[in-house]
């Protein structure tokens, strides 16, 4: 093959040669980029941005996927938040109960109305005691009739079978539980008294139950968490299998791995973050749901217990920490993966 | 600018690769780098690339020892030479003016440079109007001038070429090599693989030619 002169296109190109100046200052060693600091500062937040939604970008063009993966993880954070937001409710429920810790004295049956006030008085003058209240047996009946929904049952019965109570609540300074069952004791040796109960058992017991429903709601939560985090780190595995061309080139031309491990932080963040307000609403809407049925059944308690939602700030804490999960999922992944994908 | 000190590599499964290996290419030069298939010519290039390291010896870029340097440096010493391949390499999701943008997004400029500078490049290479296009409208020529492009963005001191005419038939590869050529004359240091002799003799330059793992020519 000898030389042909003839060739059209490299000629065209000859022309133009000119326009670049053969002077060595042509080659910058320094390849950094130029500009001053706002300049820099500019292109870095440009970089974040562009991670940002093209991240964003990504999810939307594979909508299929994306949806899976964010239903399973929706769901695994509503679990989570759901068993906490129970837990609260239940924590709410005891607490309103503490405050009503009284002594029920059930007076013996021959005990007379009259006398019954009498030791009403004497009660009210004990200084251990802030309140007492005399219920006497039609009062009684009454209460019963309406809260206990046996209306027609006791209906059919020829006498009243309920004794007179006093209900005492004791100083609030009383909060010892050796002091109430002391001042219990003390009542018990009245000799109008059949029965003085203090209701503390079963609010100790419904307490323990409640903690231990506590601890076990924090192991749960610990392991959905960490299904979470597995499922993005999963995720952002396959993603990084699919982009793993496109990771290595842009390793060849001088990336850190901080450049390359950007756009899937995003996406992590993005995943978690998009779950997150997910699960909010699924538990939103489940707790609307129970809202009615919950609110009867407090009512038949004679209870003022509301159903408590996630407040704003829990709202938005739910939501850092699902984004949080997100990129600590595509973080570990990232560090991992990253040292083993190396050009061929 | 490109320094091989008594450079040999070694691979457990395949045993030496390249024995004593020595050259020193100056700033401005460009040089061929050729021999027949399993010389040595890809792990060389490896080497320069710093995707494998060198058992013995020492490779000198501008200075800087890179059979000592650091992980964390690896990043910006690549900065610093514009890699060209055979297969391209190119991103085919991504429009021309995006690949050729990666190196520059990469080492962190701004957009209107970015934009500036890529249009600047574009034009050198003869690919003016088909930045919106993505690699696979394009033919082998020119998604070698944009691998070209992409890898002179950042006017590095060096360019690597991995048998960058391997898939191009004589006339383009006549081309692209006269590109190759302009570079070296605004000073850059231009290091060709290829194993086409009949390319390589028509163009006078320095060849050093590899022979299992030994350098016969320099």
């Amino acid at each position: 093959m000898n030389k042909h002169p003839q060739k059209k296109r490299p000629q065209t190109r000859e022309i133009k040669t000119p326009t670049y100046k053969p002077v060595k200052s042509d080659v910058r060693p320094n390849t950094a980029a130029g500009g001053g600091f706002v300049d820099k500062a500019n292109a870095y937040r440009d970089l974040h941005a562009h991670a940002l939604f093209s991240s964003l970008g990504r999810l939307v063009a594979e909508p299929f996927s994306s949806i899976m993966t964010i239903a399973v993880l929706a769901i695994a954070i509503s679990l989570a938040s759901g068993f906490y937001l129970v837990l609260v409710n239940a924590q709410q429920l005891t607490g309103n109960l503490e405050a009503s810790t009284q002594i029920s004295l059930f007076l013996k049956e021959e005990v007379s109305d009259n006398r019954a006030v009498k030791l009403l008085e004497t009660i009210k003058n004990n200084p251990k005691v802030q309140q007492a209240t005399l219920i006497n047996r039609e009062q009684g009946l009454e209460e019963f009739k309406t809260y206990s929904g046996f209306g027609s049952a006791v209906d059919a019965l020829k006498s009243n079978p309920l004794p007179i109570v006093i209900e005492v609540l004791p100083k609030n300074s009383l909060t010892n539980k050796d002091d109430l069952e002391a001042l219990q004791h003390e009542f018990q040796q009245n000799e109008g008294v059949e029965l003085a109960q203090l209701d503390m058992l079963w609010l100790e017991r419904l307490q323990s139950i409640i903690a231990l429903g506590g601890q076990a709601v924090s192991l749960l939560n610990l392991m959905l968490g960490l299904a979470v985090l597995l499922i993005t780190a999963n995720t952002i595995r396959l993603e990084l299998h699919s982009r793993r061309e496109e990771v290595i080139i842009a390793k060849l031309m001088g990336a850190t791995h901080a450049f390359i491990r950007r756009p899937f932080l995003y996406a992590g963040a993005w995943m978690g973050f998009i779950s997150g307000v997910a699960a909010w609403f699924i538990v939103t809407v489940l707790m609307l749901a129970l809202r009615s049925s919950v609110e009867h059944l407090s009512k038949l308690y004679g209870g003022d217990f509301h159903l408590l939602f996630f407040s704003f700030g829990q709202t938005l804490q739910l939501i850092a920490i699902a984004t949080g999960l997100g990129v600590l999922g595509a973080w570990g992944v990232l560090i991992y993966q990253l040292q083993r994908t190396k050009p061929e | 600018m490109l320094q091989f000190d008594n450079v040999s590599k070694r691979y457990q499964e395949t045993g030496e690769v390249l024995r004593d290996v020595s050259f020193h290419l100056r700033r401005g030069e460009l040089a061929f780098l050729t021999g027949h298939s399993g010389a040595g010519k890809s792990t060389l290039l490896k080497l320069i690339a710093v995707m494998e390291r060198c058992n013995k010896g020492s490779i000198f870029l501008d200075g800087e020892n890179l059979s000592h340097a650091k992980e964390k440096h690896i990043p910006y010493l690549r900065r610093k030479m514009g890699f060209i391949y055979q297969d391209y390499k190119l991103l085919q999701d991504r429009t021309v003016f995006d690949n050729v943008a990666l190196p520059l997004v990469i080492a962190g400029f701004g957009h209107q440079e970015v934009g500036r500078k890529v249009r600047a490049v574009l034009d050198k290479v003869g690919l003016t109007g088909k930045e919106k296009k993505f690699p696979l409208a394009l033919s082998g020529g020119e998604q070698q001038r944009v691998g070209i492009a992409r890898a002179v963005v950042n006017k590095p001191p060096i360019i690597i070429a991995d048998e960058p005419t391997g898939n191009l038939d004589p006339d383009l590869s006549a081309e692209i090599m006269r590109l190759f050529e302009n570079y070296q004359q605004v000073g850059v240091t231009v290091l060709i693989a290829s194993h086409d002799i009949s390319l390589i003799s028509k163009m006078n330059h320095r060849v050093l030619k590899l022979d299992h793992g030994q350098l016969v020519a320099r």
